[in-house]
């Protein structure tokens, strides 16, 4: 359950951000997610580039 | 200037192209102008191909020549099957060097006046009785404030700024292509006349909607990725297979790697607010069939200055006084975006074979033309003569 970042993985792009439908995602150092507005929508697994982000609902 | 605590007319949040020479032309109007990004580095990480058509220096004159890896005559097209069409125009363009260009266009807001500050992350803008007054952020990790009498937001698809002034920018997932490109280094396409083409390959196996691409830099380095529509499996893995089966690139190091979403279609009607305009990739405005932004970016940023300079000697930054750049963009770029946007709906529709076939029919000179959204309705044409792509040729129309 839940929203994980392999930080090894990810390459900062932004891509995540743009597509949050839920603006949860902001791009800090990496990719922060408020878990107060995401909604395990998995839109942002779906655009990651090199699948660095997991949800499971 | 370092950190003054000072009011300015204008300010900029990003110093990719649009803000840049948003930021230029403001300032040679006697504003008073400050833009900030993030990076320490403006243009990098890259999160793009370089190439840009030469028709732009109409827009920012002569590139330098520092910021030029490679110029070029044009794109070669390689079908599914493998065989290429070479798509010239005689005003050529270039792979750049993202890095210099960047900071070229930065120095030349500078030197107009404008002031600029890297390492500056804006994180918030400062809204008064509905009006955009300013940004708050950090400024090598320091707490930051600026005021303004309007802000730009020119930050790529990903800020957080619009939305805090109510305008709708993120993009949808069916919109954007998810893309990965490695820069590379002792490369070879065994081909002498390839540097002075950037290559794309088109096709679904390949990369559905998208493309691969190798845009070269010098004679053994390129820009080699490949975008997709977001599917069940990462472009990464459509690019390492890719790369795989051509052996001639596989033997290269991979020198580089980039990622990014690029808008593909949706361009935003709505991109100003009371005291707030969005300029660039920010408000989608990338070629949707090519994908490339640099140069939407530029003309964005230029035709919002110039809205921007009348709304302030009018004493009037009202969104209904900056509508006017709503209006301007979709009549010098919009409309012809959509065209774009709607090639792109039909090209992504398309099978292998029927790519294929296309290639052998199409004029290269008519498929350049397409690429500008221009031209579709002697493509139309030619889909009209095949019954099952009828459909798609009304779409065009």
């Amino acid at each position: 359950m839940g929203w994980t970042l392999n930080r090894d993985k990810c390459l900062k792009c932004g891509a995540c951000v743009a597509v949050c439908p839920f603006a949860a995602l902001e791009l800090e150092s990496f990719p922060e997610n408020d878990l107060k507005k995401c909604t395990l929508c998995g839109t942002c697994e779906k655009v990651c580039p090199v699948s660095a982000i997991k949800v499971s609902k | 200037m370092i950190l003054m605590a000072e009011e300015f007319d204008v300010i900029i949040v990003g110093a990719g192209p649009a803000g840049s020479c948003a930021a230029k032309k403001l300032a040679q109007q006697e504003l008073s102008v400050a833009v900030y990004d993030r990076r320490a580095e403006m243009g990098c990480p890259k999160r793009c191909g370089e190439g840009l058509d030469k028709k732009v220096e109409q827009f920012i004159g002569t590139v330098p020549s520092r910021c030029i890896a490679q110029k070029i005559k044009g794109g070669r097209l390689y079908a599914p099957s493998g065989k290429h069409v070479d798509l010239t125009a005689d005003y050529g363009g270039y792979v750049l060097e993202r890095h210099s260009f960047d900071k070229w266009l930065a120095v030349e807001a500078a030197k107009a006046g404008a002031h600029v500050q890297t390492n500056t992350l804006i994180r918030k803008l400062i809204i008064e009785n509905g009006f955009v007054k300013g940004v708050a952020g950090e400024f090598v990790g320091e707490p930051f404030e600026a005021r303004a009498k309007l802000v730009i937001s020119a930050t790529g698809a990903e800020s957080p700024l619009p939305r805090q002034a109510g305008l709708k920018t993120a993009c949808a997932l069916n919109l954007v292509d998810t893309c990965v490109q490695y820069e590379m280094a002792n490369i070879d396409l065994r081909q002498s006349d390839w540097p002075d083409f950037i290559h794309v390959w088109i096709g679904n196996e390949i990369a559905p909607r998208g493309y691969a691409w190798v845009f070269p830099k010098g004679n053994t380095t390129a820009n080699v990725g490949l975008g997709i529509v977001p599917g069940a499996v990462n472009p990464k893995v459509y690019l390492d297979r890719w790369i795989r089966s051509m052996p001639d690139i596989a033997k290269g190091s991979i020198v580089e790697v980039n990622a990014g979403a690029v808008p593909v279609g949706g361009m935003l009607k709505e991109m100003v607010a009371d005291g707030f305009v969005v300029c660039g990739e920010a408000a989608h405005q990338v070629n949707p069939i090519h994908g490339g932004g640099i140069k939407e970016a530029i003309i964005s940023g230029q035709l919002a200055a110039d809205v921007i300079a009348d709304c302030l000697k009018n004493g009037d930054v009202s969104k209904k006084a900056l509508s006017k750049y709503n209006d301007l963009w979709w009549s010098a770029r919009g409309n012809q975006m959509r065209n774009v946007e709607k090639l792109r709906e039909v090209f992504e529709k398309i099978s292998d074979k029927d790519l294929n076939e296309l290639i052998d029919i199409l004029k290269p000179e008519d498929i350049v033309e397409f690429s500008h959204g221009s031209k579709l309705s002697v493509l139309a044409g030619v889909l009209a003569k095949k019954p099952h792509l009828a459909l798609l040729a009304r779409h065009l129309l």
